[in-house]
């Protein structure tokens, strides 16, 4: 595989490629390590959004539950993280010494049994990759099987973040309830909280998120990329032509999920601790603003719009604390009318200059929340490329 | 008037109007302060050995609470408090000499945001002390920020206990001084012998249950017919409701929060369990809370704090005209607003008596610092525990939204890792 196969443009190719300066060298630079473990923090957010560029952009599917998947991954990671700060000694003032705060504040007097696989970091690690991928194969099999989609599918995400969230929320002896997992310190008596961790954990973040990256571009690139766009634009000619569309479509959420996880991971360690409230419907939501602000249809953009929506919040919000959700809706409002493609449209080959000028109005509003502004996804192109997927899969 | 504030804060040059300034320093004056007055300070170099933000004429705070999202209409008030506490204490000539200038910070009802918010006000703002948070859940996320950056937090709110650090003080209740002196109480003026637990479903109800249960069990020798939890935002108690009329509780011991309170408190109206037949005892209801639910709703029924508005004395009657003159006459004062409005006093006290902003030097002064200009009336921080010595009290409500001071405890020692009671 060549980068010609990983980046369709040269636009593109130089976009990543700026990317990587930016974060690999220009931020860690420039900022000092408070600012830096806040990008660190974005960072972990962008693992979502290339999940979300791989299964809305690609293959159409929008959900609005990828906070349950980021949570999974967090959870998994703030579980070992607590119990190693829960040892008996640190914990003795309890009523039960050894296991965390909060479960002797609900008068638990042992670890719950699904907790104790948690003392191991391999076992967390794979946690972290699997849970949230197995869940979500699990969830995506049982609705696409039955050809749920499109907006159902949306509902059905959100729905289950609720479940999740509240369901976190309402048995805190077992998961820390609303406060969340907090007061996490150490991994393997590293501590995490040290400028030297902080540096070392922001360059895993970014060299993890590029490589996922790169893999969401190279499954995009595959044969199976070109069936996944395929179903995008005309699921039925797909199914007809013997494909298992269920199949491909729970792989790819899957895929999602994996990446949201591991963002959840990194969040935690990153910032010491976790909470339903990275779960719920409105962080989900966030999450897909991030990836339409960037630009759903490009993993680099999803990117660039997460560290510029989280930026933006944060700025916003240090200089205007009274009125900084304004400007914040503000700048959504302007991003959906100016650029329907996200910020990635600016680089596509006669993009927002030569173009968006002339018919920025309703009409473009409404397509950025339609899924099929790809340029295949004309009637023309259709036979093409579905010719070519299934060739290239047979 | 919101605008004039934020404009304040965002360009700290500005001073006070003097014309305010006069009438806060009044204000001070007349509630009695203990501390002397200090026209110019100690040098920077002595009272700041550790790089803090402050100057020769000033010295920077923060403050972080939720301007916005769902708990905003909650920390309003313990923002507008501590806002006014500050003024006064500028108007008096400030601290060490120094004004004080505020940072103020929007942690937006979301804990990550509160994390990120308070590592800034430490790490890149250098603040000398902190005032804020609001949940139990805000206060859990930036308690670690707080003890690896040593910063120094004044947090508000009455609570479940079970927490102390050497970098946190507590000006609101802790469970035990708030649930213990009421049940007595109730226990003792109504001959309760059966009491009904209900809570919203999180840390704070769920551990108070457990304290009053134990109480109510092991010392008042009564007993707890029924406990029941509800999801924060519940608003259907119909099956409650029947579960209450039929055990007939002497008394309900009420811990609901938020949206669900309104709904609680109308829907008991409608079913006809009012103050004429049904003792309430709540430890979650204060003015603000009235406000939302109507004391139309609530007239009769007890609450258990440690402040009510309406309380008679002269510090409280100079903190309710100034805090009115600032925010408008329709403004309520609960009491998280005046737990809330006591940090900023407590923290200058402490900084005198340490003689030093450095935050090592004030979490060791903070033994047995006193405010007597304390609406409440006497406040003082406890020799080790970091939280504070004071009164409960009983409130009954009435229809206009005030309540009547029934009972005062004597000062309660403050004791969050209560022994017997986990």
């Amino acid at each position: 595989m060549t980068y010609k196969n990983l980046f369709k443009s040269k636009a593109e190719t130089w976009s990543a490629a700026a990317l990587a300066l930016l974060v690999l060298v220009v931020l860690p630079l420039l900022l000092p390590i408070f600012r830096l473990n806040l990008f660190g923090k974005y960072l972990t957010f962008g693992f979502v959004g290339v999940g979300l560029v791989l299964l809305w952009g690609r293959c159409g599917i929008l959900s609005l539950g990828q906070g349950v998947f980021f949570g999974l991954g967090g959870y998994c990671m703030a579980m070992f993280l607590k119990l190693e700060a829960s040892d008996p000694i640190s914990t003795k003032i309890q009523s039960t010494p050894g296991i965390p705060d909060f479960m002797d504040w609900n008068q638990l007097t042992s670890l719950p049994w699904f907790w104790v696989p948690f003392k191991s970091l391999p076992f967390t690690m794979i946690a972290v990759l699997t849970i949230p991928a197995l869940v979500a194969f699990i969830i995506g099999w049982a609705m696409f099987r039955r050809r749920v989609g499109g907006v159902y599918f949306a509902i059905i995400t959100q729905a289950i973040a609720l479940i999740i969230s509240l369901g976190i929320d309402g048995n805190q002896g077992l998961t820390g309830g609303r406060n969340g997992i907090t007061d996490l310190r150490t991994l393997l008596g590293w501590d995490i909280r040290s400028t030297s961790a902080q540096y070392v954990l922001y360059y895993v973040s970014a060299l993890l998120l590029f490589a996922c990256i790169l893999f969401g571009r190279y499954v995009v690139n595959t044969r199976m990329g070109r069936v996944l766009m395929a179903i995008r634009d005309r699921e039925d000619r797909v199914r007809f032509s013997g494909y298992d569309v269920a199949l491909y479509r729970s792989f790819i959420f899957a895929l999602a999920a994996l990446f949201a996880g591991l963002g959840g991971a990194m969040f935690v360690l990153q910032v010491g601790f976790m909470s339903p409230s990275l779960i719920g419907i409105v962080p989900s939501i966030e999450m897909v603003i991030f990836a339409a602000v960037g630009g759903r249809l490009s993993v680099i953009g999803a990117v660039y719009g997460t560290l510029i929506v989280n930026l933006g919040k944060t700025t916003f919000s240090e200089a205007f604390p009274e009125m900084w959700l304004f400007l914040m809706g503000g700048t959504f409002i302007a991003v959906v009318m100016f650029f329907p493609n996200g910020l990635a449209g600016l680089t596509e080959p006669g993009g927002f200059l030569s173009r968006q000028w002339q018919r920025w109005a309703p009409k473009s509003l409404l397509s950025v929340f339609r899924s099929e502004v790809e340029p295949p996804s004309e009637a023309a192109s259709e036979e093409s490329l579905l010719k070519g997927a299934t060739e290239g899969v047979k | 008037m919101k605008m004039k504030d934020a404009s304040i804060m965002a360009s700290p040059h500005k001073g006070n109007h003097p014309g305010s300034r006069l009438l806060l320093g009044l204000l001070t004056a007349v509630a009695g302060l203990t501390v002397s007055l200090h026209a110019e300070g100690p040098p920077t170099a002595q009272v700041n050995t550790t790089g803090l933000a402050v100057t020769d004429t000033t010295v920077t705070v923060g403050q972080l609470h939720s301007a916005t999202g769902t708990m905003a209409i909650s920390e309003t008030g313990s923002i507008q408090a501590e806002q006014l506490a500050i003024d006064q204490i500028n108007a008096a000539g400030g601290v060490l000499g120094r004004q004080i200038k505020v940072i103020k910070e929007d942690g937006a009802s979301d804990w990550p945001t509160f994390a990120e918010k308070a590592k800034k006000l430490l790490v890149k703002d250098k603040v000398a002390s902190v005032f804020g948070c609001w949940t139990s859940a805000s206060r859990k996320a930036v308690l670690p920020v707080f003890e690896k950056e040593n910063g120094m937090l004044y947090y508000p709110t009455f609570y479940e206990g079970l927490e102390q650090s050497k970098n946190v003080i507590y000006t609101g209740q802790e469970a035990t001084q708030q649930i213990i002196a009421g049940l007595d109480w109730i226990a003792k003026e109504k001959k309760a012998k059966t009491f009904y637990l209900i809570g919203s479903d999180y840390i704070w109800p769920r551990t108070s249950n457990k304290i009053a249960r134990k109480h109510i069990e092991n010392v008042l020798k009564g007993t707890v017919v029924g406990e029941e939890y509800y999801a924060l935002g519940h608003t259907q108690f119909g099956s409650l409701i029947n579960k209450i009329k039929l055990k007939k509780p002497d008394v309900i011991y009420a811990i609901v929060v938020g949206g669900s309170n309104v709904s609680f408190y109308k829907q008991l109206k409608a079913a006809g369990i009012t103050s004429d037949k049904q003792t309430l005892l709540t430890i979650s209801v204060t003015e603000d809370e009235v406000l939302g639910i109507g004391g139309e709703n609530l007239t009769g029924f007890y609450s258990a704090m440690k402040y009510f508005q309406s309380q008679d004395n002269p510090n409280n009657a100079a903190f309710v005209k100034a805090f009115k003159d600032k925010y408008g006459e329709k403004s309520v004062i609960g009491d998280v607003t005046q737990a809330g409005y006591l940090g900023p006093w407590l923290w200058k006290a402490t900084v005198e008596k340490a003689g030093s902003f450095d935050v090592d030097k004030i979490a060791a002064a903070s033994s047995g610092v006193e405010f007597k200009g304390a609406p409440e009336g006497y406040v003082r921080i406890h020799d080790t525990n970091h939280h504070l010595w004071s009164k409960l009290r009983i409130g009954q409500w009435g229809a206009d939204g005030q309540a009547k001071v029934l009972y005062e405890s004597g000062l309660i020692e403050p004791d969050p890792f209560p022994k017997g009671y986990q």
